[in-house]
């Protein structure tokens, strides 16, 4: 049999930091899955990556920030949104990423993902829902479904779930689109699409937590959930989302549910400023004034 | 020869199964081996039928495994094999 | 180096203490501004929002301070000088930012134009009550830089100094102002730019490869870079070692809280500044600070022209306490006198630098409005009987 010289390199690792592997994320947990698709979404949109941020949150998603080999942003809780608003707007070359969790953006996060997605600030969010706090031990977040076991509904919780398709839609984002761990390829696709736009992108990734919410539920492991995944999804790109919510053991509704134009909010801040200043505008500060 | 070849990084692994369920062409299974954390990583069972798709690269989630394609790789005599 | 001239309204202006702010900071090289409407501080944003799109730079409004708090920091990793305004209220909201600030070593300034608290308390009314808070306010152990400005020329001048603190010591900076400070109008002189010093980000010029985020540089303030770049560095607010990754251990835990410290306090004797006042052969020294000093000086003038040996101690850097400062007046007079728009804040440092060498004296006050002079003038002869 011939031998051959391993040096081949994963695609996914020149965008690790190899120096810090392994991770601490649980087996079966789907969050470094989504990294792979995200890897490869920056290798066929060409992105240079001398000119990307990304930003996270805190949890276990917010982890992502660290294990990333790029400008990274590991920020508090919830606020990883406006943090990322104010690396784009003081350096607009930037391609700036958000990715975080289901508790850290739609909870705490909460305000910030929808006045970003109003104001259609370029950020391309990528939200990692697992559908529970995993970092802490598994509470109830707005995104866990009715009548699943949490450790802070331990009888079972009882509260609307936020669609979040729905939710940042309303709230105006242009491009929106959901997928699981099981569709590695497709998210990738989805992540270059986000890439191509200007605006307030969204794209939820849904994740097992085999150690807390599939476990608590008894949903078996990561392989099963990834199974479930397989079984459960339905692509219905364009589908209304008001349509696409998620139940304990429903279907799971996934596609590119929106992709549309609006002016972004620099766009936009440079035609208002031009109009009502004219030539007094200037854009952009002098260069030399704050490292001389 | 095949179309494409596996890489298993061992010590990354943390034998979740994906690999194993997803490569289209089955050419994974779980080892009885067991790395330091006392995983069972996978091992290759059907070399021939890799295709280099790198889907199993693609779910793993530790980053601990990833196909290439046979035009990518070179060849010789000597040690190759797991890392 | 010398102040950006797009920034600089040279000239004699007739402005409020909030304005002045905001010119100070235009001064400064300060080109990003993230705020929410607050009283008594809503004008220095307002002045900034109507100043930087024809000098260049960006404002913009957040929905809470929670962002504004966290929104500046990004702008500042993205390449500018960029601070907020808030009071009371908004202050307590961007703690956790702050102390992130401090975490991560992102420099920039935090205005507060205090006013009566607690909760909403007395939004137009004046007070100095966040003191402590400026100092304390964030949870862990971690040192900032707080000025108190006492004059609408002192909002200028001293915001400058503000942002020269916070690039030099990679730290955020409190700017402590009270309502009457900030509302109050008076002659403020803008130099040319050229007159004014403002200090560079300290801007790393290592390779990628030799750049260590948190490296110290011999002097426990480490050199930074900017996203887009190409360091591709990571920041986080988890306990981090040289590299900036995440290590969770007691030792790195002491080494990085300890650098945080000591980079502010061997450094003391450099960044106190204060202002004193026939302190020599004095029975009696008023320390005092912001809009309080004002009174204090009438009160002190009072006291002299009834043959009275007073002195005075205007705090213009209230953190790091001038701890040195007040041990050696203290050692030479009867008493300290302390008044404050507060239930007792300042004091409390005060009596604990004098170490029980001079008697301590405050005079508290609630807020809501100023200290008489008579009242000052009370305590001082009361302070000389001891």
């Amino acid at each position: 049999m011939l031998n051959v010289i391993d040096d081949t390199v994963n695609p996914v690792e020149p965008f690790l930091r190899s120096d810090r592997m392994p991770h601490i994320w649980c087996p079966g947990c789907g969050i470094g899955t989504t990294v792979n698709s995200f890897a490869r979404a920056l290798i066929d949109s060409k992105i240079d990556l001398e000119s990307l941020a990304l930003v996270s949150g805190i949890g276990c998603t917010g982890r992502v920030a660290g294990y990333v080999k790029l400008d990274s942003f590991h920020t508090t809780h919830g606020r990883a949104i406006p943090f990322a608003t104010g690396l784009k707007l003081a350096n607009p070359k930037l391609n700036v990423v958000v990715y975080s969790g289901d508790g850290d953006l739609s909870a705490i996060g909460g305000n910030h993902l929808i006045h970003a997605a109003r104001r259609n600030i370029d950020l391309k969010v990528i939200c990692v829902n697992n559908l529970i706090y995993a970092m802490t031990g598994g509470q109830t977040a707005p995104t866990t479904p009715g009548h699943a076991t949490t450790s802070t509904n331990p009888y079972g919780t009882f509260e609307p779930a936020f669609n979040l398709p729905h939710l940042v839609e309303a709230a105006g984002a242009v491009y929106v689109a959901r997928w699981t761990t099981f569709h590695v390829r497709q998210l990738a696709r989805s992540i270059s699409e986000a890439f191509q736009k200007k605006g307030f992108s969204f794209i939820e990734v849904i994740s097992p937590c085999p150690t807390l919410y599939q476990r608590r539920n008894k949903m078996g492991d990561g392989l099963d959930t990834m199974k479930y995944y397989k079984e459960k999804s339905k692509v219905k790109h364009a589908a209304p989302t008001s349509e696409v919510g998620l139940t304990l053991n429903g279907e799971i509704a996934v596609g590119k549910f929106v992709d549309r134009d609006r002016p972004d909010y620099q766009s936009m801040m440079r035609a208002q400023y031009v109009e009502s200043l004219g030539e007094r505008y200037i854009e952009e500060p002098e260069a030399e004034c704050v490292c001389g | 020869m095949a179309k494409g070849r596996v890489s298993i990084v061992v010590e990354r692994c943390k034998a979740c199964g994906f690999c194993v369920e997803f490569c289209p062409t089955h050419v994974l299974a779980l080892s009885s081996a067991f790395n330091s954390k006392g995983y069972h990583p996978p091992h290759v069972v059907h070399p021939e039928k890799c295709s280099g798709c790198d889907l199993c690269g693609m779910y793993c989630p530790d980053f601990a495994i990833y196909g290439t394609k046979a035009g990518e790789l070179k060849v010789n005599k000597g040690t190759g094999g797991e890392k | 180096m010398k102040a950006d001239p797009h920034g600089v309204l040279t000239g004699t202006h007739f402005i409020d203490g909030d304005h002045a702010c905001c010119e100070g900071a235009l001064a400064a090289g300060a080109r990003f501004a993230a705020g929410y409407p607050i009283t008594p501080s809503t004008e220095v944003v307002e002045r900034f929002a109507a100043r930087v799109p024809t000098v260049g730079g960006t404002f913009i409004q957040m929905e809470d301070e929670l962002a504004a708090s966290i929104t500046l920091q990004g702008a500042v990793w993205g390449g500018a000088k960029a601070f907020t305004v808030t009071s009371g209220p908004g202050f307590s909201l961007m703690m956790e930012h702050i102390g992130y600030a401090a975490m991560t070593e992102t420099p920039c300034v935090f205005v507060d134009v205090q006013r009566g608290g607690p909760s909403t308390g007395l939004p137009t009314l004046p007070a100095q009550a966040d003191m402590m808070q400026a100092r304390w306010g964030s949870h862990g152990d971690y040192e900032i830089i707080a000025l108190c400005p006492n004059s609408p020329q002192e909002c200028f001048d001293l915001t400058i100094k503000a942002f020269n603190l916070a690039e030099e010591f990679r730290v955020p900076v409190m700017f402590m102002m009270d309502e009457v400070v900030g509302h109050m109008t008076e002659k403020v002189v803008i130099p040319a730019a050229d007159e004014i010093e403002v200090v560079p980000r300290r801007h790393t010029r290592k390779s990628v490869e030799d750049y260590l985020p948190y490296g110290s540089n011999g002097d426990m303030v480490p050199e930074m870079a900017h996203a887009g770049e190409g360091y591709k560095f990571h920041v986080t607010g988890l306990t981090h070692d040289e590299r900036g990754y995440p290590n969770m251990t007691p030792q790195t835990q002491d080494k990085l809280v300890r650098r945080l410290q000591n980079k502010i306090r061997s450094a003391a004797d450099r960044i106190c500044v204060f202002e004193e006042d026939v302190i020599d052969g004095a029975d009696v020294v008023v320390v005092s600070y912001g809009i309080t000093s004002r009174v204090a000086q009438r009160a002190v003038q009072m006291a002299r022209e009834r043959g009275l040996r007073v002195g005075k101690l205007r705090l213009i850097t209230a953190w790091p306490f001038p701890e040195k400062k007040i041990a050696e007046i203290a050692a030479n007079v009867k008493a300290l006198v302390v008044p404050e728009l507060n239930l007792g804040q300042m004091v409390r440092e005060v009596e604990r630098a004098a170490r029980g060498k001079a008697k301590t004296i405050g005079l508290p006050q609630a807020g809501g409005g100023v200290h008489n002079p008579d009242q000052i003038l009370n305590a001082i002869l009361e302070a000389s009987r001891c």
